[in-house]
């Protein structure tokens, strides 16, 4: 049975687009068959995240206006063959996205995968609640900072309200990924606690990613952290969400960077 | 010896800067003109086709890869064995 989950979090900027990408990818490397879904239009960028954007030929407005099939428009990752991406036009206005297109297409991928995953735009408009208004489960991507834990409850809000789940009165499953999180300005009370975020916007954490260097790294090369660097800890901590959106139950943690002999040595003397 | 990865990476940067460069060129050449250049040669080639052989639009994949200087364009028709047979 497929699940469609929308990568959601209302502010910009805080890794949406990168953990579709490496949530997706972790999935996949799982052996799960998945579909990234860019609904970011205008201003894709999931393409590039992924190290696709020399190939996109047609996108999702394509399919939904019938310029192209949906086997057309999909592109297979060339690392991970269980992995596709459907990216979101570049050029066309918002408009283009209606709402009986995304149905159509997201009942046709539920087919075709084990796994659909919309990137929403950032946002509370018309795309953002296009991408989540199928979904069955919903990632909410907050960093521990106040605008961006403000935002979330909003999205939150809509989630329950706004959605073909809510409208037909059945919960929407939601889980919380902290991401850029960084444990040691925690501890010293310079950054917001994984438990004051829980706390306030009372859902359950799905994990916690490390801010890491790896991460741009990732993006500069054009692959999802998970395989670039699947040792890294955001790899780990990335790698260890999907293991728990798979239902298994997975210690919580905060994964910290595997350092080599060499590197310490250098580390220590630089500190 | 194997050297740790630190130090056999090739820095990323440089990837990141030639990868925007070859995209927003393509984006940028798209911009205020009619756009969808690969969709017109895809429809025009398929007309072509199509006065001769019955197409399946089903059976047509199209995979484009933009380059630095060359970009391909590919058009991969499945002909009913019939026909390609008479051919």
């Amino acid at each position: 049975m497929a699940k469609v989950l929308v990568v959601t979090s209302g502010k910009g900027g805080v890794g949406k687009t990168t953990s579709t990408a490496s949530l997706g990818a972790a999935l996949a490397q799982s052996g799960q068959t998945v579909v990234v879904v860019d609904f970011d239009v205008g201003l894709r960028n999931l393409d590039l995240v992924m190290g696709a954007e020399r190939r996109v030929v047609f996108d999702l407005v394509n399919v939904i206006q019938g310029d192209a099939k949906l086997a057309q428009a999909l592109i297979r990752d060339k690392r991970v063959d269980t992995l596709s991406l459907l990216p979101a036009s570049q050029t066309r206005d918002k408009d283009a996205l209606t709402a009986e297109g995304v149905a159509r297409i997201i009942a046709d991928l539920r087919e075709k995968f084990d796994w659909v995953i919309c990137d929403s735009p950032a946002g509370i408009e018309r795309g953002a609640t296009l991408a989540m208004r199928h979904a069955d489960m919903a990632v909410v991507v907050t960093n521990p900072e106040v605008s961006s834990v403000r935002d979330s409850d909003r999205i939150i809000g809509l989630l329950d309200s706004k959605t073909e789940r809510a409208e037909r009165g059945e919960r929407m499953e939601k889980h919380l990924l902290l991401t850029r999180y960084d444990s040691a300005r925690a501890n010293r009370g310079e950054m917001l606690k994984t438990e004051d975020v829980l706390e306030i916007l009372s859902i359950p954490l799905l994990g916690i990613i490390p801010e890491s260097q790896e991460v741009l790294r990732a993006s500069n090369i054009g692959s999802p952290v998970t395989l670039s660097s699947p040792e890294s800890a955001p790899a780990r901590a990335y790698f260890d969400a999907a293991r728990r959106l798979r239902g298994e139950l997975v210690p919580m943690d905060v994964p910290e960077e595997r350092r080599g002999l060499v590197q310490r040595l250098f580390s220590r003397r630089v500190a | 010896m194997k050297l740790p990865n630190f130090m056999t990476r090739r820095a990323s940067a440089p990837i990141a800067r030639e990868r925007l460069q070859i995209v927003l060129a393509h984006e940028r050449a798209l911009n205020g003109t009619s756009g969808d250049l690969v969709r017109l040669l895809q429809e025009e080639i398929l007309a072509v086709v199509a006065r001769h052989v019955k197409i399946d639009r089903d059976m047509v994949q199209i995979k484009l890869d933009r380059g630095d200087s060359i970009s391909t364009l590919e058009i991969d028709i499945q002909m009913p064995a019939e026909i390609a047979a008479a051919h």
